[in-house]
């Protein structure tokens, strides 16, 4: 393998399972993420990559499986317990509150508050006016709730609630779906520079082209069950492509 | 004109809302020649706001976090029957018949009987996830029944007479010098609220206000809180209480006496409740979490929201809120017949309605559903004082119920909001 064999990682999946009525939505599947790797999950619909990075966020309880940050054996039994291993998550459906505003929505759970434990809305209002200068500067509906915002501007709400609070682990399910060329272009600079920072980074995705340019290693899913996880620079776009079509495993033939 | 009104930080829909009352007082004003817009009509109207007025801040958090409460009004007949029967059947043999307590327990048992009851209404819904329309509905008749048992039906009175002030009336109010002392301090308190947003504003950098328009903010509170006192302390009391009230405000009975009312008590209590309310809306945790689940409640979870103990929460709270409501609506009558509270939930409704909640959740405010229970009630005084037989004044209720959700969904459609 490569270097990381030599590092504790970051984040093992060890045997993940979850059903739902009977269906098995996640099947004895198992994943490791480094510090400062990028690693890709690929499918279908339905094949099971939101639900584990669900187990992993907290959203949903493993039936069985277990968890290890750091190497150490961790327990996640709802999204406050995630946040308590700095893993943030920047879900598909972004997750913000839209009669709010971005403020409140980047510090939903976890606000800013006054001596005599008031919230202080222009204390968080002046730190979001900060990272978004950061992330995007030309952001500027402060006052306004969420859902008068572009796809854009909500998806760097979403990212800028992830990137604050000096996330450790992050998860992204689909960032760049609802994003025009320039955006785009804006998350992946932004996932080189928290890759620089040694955060790993689960992405989900179904464009392999995404999965190609960003991704150190990739994880193919289907029907619940993990195909494999290959290094990027070791598979073509054709051989991705058939292990998420097929469920076969490069350099194998065809079930 | 709207730059102007942007510059001041007023919200439209506010501005509508007191426009709408303004023109609803001259009407009724202008109909009924001048006996509307009186001392004494304004006192009767403000008390008898109250009781729905409380309850109403309660139902915007209810109806935020995409919820409903239909039990309020037989909650509140059932406390209220409660209560009194603790008070004229019980508490008279533990401490002794007019002893200066009772009404302290007496409110006290109402508030906690109402977060009790409500708390485990709100876990039924939370927790066992029965749609809270059911579990109100239910509530409705089982509390309404529950409250003929407490006496087989008998109606209670004659209340605790310090129980009583709370209900307002001659004798419930502040009188004349604290009510001008309780204006002083209304107003300082409106004027360090506005100086101190300010001033914190102004520490973080950002764009605040121009002077001018603060200074027209306060000239407006100032002025509206002190206009009211001053009708308050005009409504003079009727010759025949006139030796009881001076006697209780320890004034020497003259013949030329002339004593005048001031500000009644659950007028007081709606304030405070009001303040608090928007206090707790605006300012805490619990509030902001409010909001946030009745927007999008799957993004309030995965914020490590726990939306289903903040039901229970928002529903203890409506409960509290109908114990009080109980004590100044069961003070004000001074009796408690099986029919107290009867129809109130949809009053109660009505007014966060017509203040601008939406039940789609999300959005509503508290001063809105006080101003909302005020338009009610103006309406249905003022038809009733022009003549207007019950029958219509329910018609007409109703359609402007309708009408005024109608208006609001214009308003946010065309405000994108």
């Amino acid at each position: 393998m490569n270097k990381q064999t030599s590092q504790t990682p970051l984040v093992e999946l060890r045997n993940m399972s979850i059903a739902f009525g009977g269906v098995r939505a996640v099947d004895d599947v198992s994943i490791d993420l480094y510090p400062g790797e990028v690693v890709g999950l690929l499918g279908h619909n339905g094949a099971g990559k939101s639900t584990l990075i669900k187990m992993l966020s907290g959203a949903y309880g493993a039936d069985s499986g277990e968890i290890r940050i750091n190497g150490e054996k961790a327990t996640i039994n709802n999204p406050r317990d995630a946040r308590r291993y700095n893993i943030e998550t920047i879900y598909q459906t972004l997750a913000l509150a839209d009669n709010l505003d971005a403020a409140s929505n980047l510090f939903l759970g976890r606000e800013l508050t006054s001596g005599m434990g008031f919230v202080d809305d222009d204390a968080m209002e002046a730190e979001t006016r900060k990272i978004m200068n950061r992330l995007n500067p030309n952001f500027q509906k402060f006052a306004e709730p969420v859902s008068a915002l572009s796809g854009g501007q909500r998806q760097s709400v979403a990212i800028a609630r992830a990137v604050y609070f000096d996330a450790r682990i992050l998860i992204m399910d689909e960032p760049t779906a609802a994003l025009g060329p320039h955006e785009t272009q804006m998350v992946s600079e932004l996932i080189q520079k928290l890759k620089a920072d040694g955060i790993g980074i689960f992405l989900i995705s179904h464009d392999i082209h995404d999965v190609m340019e960003l991704c150190d290693r990739a994880s193919v899913m289907k029907n619940g069950k993990l195909v494999d996880t290959v290094d990027v620079k070791d598979v073509t776009d054709d051989e991705l492509l058939s292990m998420i079509i097929l469920g076969k495993k490069p350099g194998e033939d065809a079930a | 004109m709207k730059t102007f009104v942007t510059k001041l930080g007023i919200d439209l829909r506010l501005l509508g809302m007191i426009g709408a009352l303004v023109a609803l007082c001259v009407m009724f004003d202008l109909i009924t020649g001048g006996r509307f817009l009186t001392p004494r009509n304004l006192f009767n109207l403000s008390v008898q706001t109250a009781s729905v007025g409380i309850m109403a801040t309660g139902m915007v958090f209810v109806i935020v976090t995409r919820n409903i409460d239909l039990s309020v009004g037989s909650l509140l007949g059932f406390i209220g029957m409660t209560v009194g029967a603790l008070q004229v059947h019980v508490l008279p043999d533990i401490l002794g018949l007019g002893h200066w307590s009772i009404w302290i327990f007496a409110a006290v048992a109402a508030t906690l009987m109402g977060m009790i009851i409500g708390a485990a209404q709100g876990w039924v819904i939370g927790y066992l996830t029965v749609p809270a329309f059911i579990v109100t509905l239910g509530g409705l008749l089982v509390y309404r029944g529950a409250m003929w048992w407490v006496t087989e039906g008998q109606t209670v009175a004659p209340l605790d007479p310090t129980f009583r002030l709370l209900g307002g009336g001659a004798d419930g109010t502040l009188g004349e010098t604290l009510s001008w002392g309780f204006g002083l301090v209304a107003s300082l308190a409106a004027m360090a609220l506005i100086l101190m947003s300010r001033r914190r504003k102004s520490t973080h950098g950002f764009k605040v206000k121009p002077v001018w328009a603060e200074a027209i903010l306060v000239a407006l509170a100032v002025g509206l809180i002190m206009a009211y006192v001053w009708t308050m302390n005009s409504y003079t009391i009727a010759k025949g209480a006139l030796p009881r009230i001076a006697e209780a405000r320890g004034i020497e009975m003259t013949d030329g006496l002339v004593l005048n009312h001031g500000v009644a008590i659950p007028v007081i209590i709606l304030l405070i409740v009001t303040i608090g309310m928007t206090i707790i809306s605006t300012r805490t945790r619990f509030g902001r979490y409010v909001y946030a689940t009745g927007g999008n409640p799957e993004a309030a979870e995965l914020s490590g929201i726990n939306t289903r103990m903040l039901t229970v929460k928002v529903f203890a709270l409506m409960g509290a809120l109908t114990g009080i409501s109980a004590v100044v609506a069961s003070a004000r009558l001074g009796a408690v017949d099986v029919g107290l509270g009867t129809l109130d939930e949809l009053r109660v409704i009505a007014a966060a309605v017509i203040g601008g909640t939406a039940l789609a959740g999300g959005f509503g405010t508290i001063y809105g559903a006080v101003i909302g229970a005020l338009i009610m009630q103006t309406l249905q005084s003022g038809m009733a004082s022009v003549g207007v037989d019950a029958p219509l004044q329910s018609i007409v209720v109703g359609l402007v119920l309708v009408f005024a959700v109608w208006v609001d969904i214009v308003y946010r459609r065309k405000t994108g909001v």
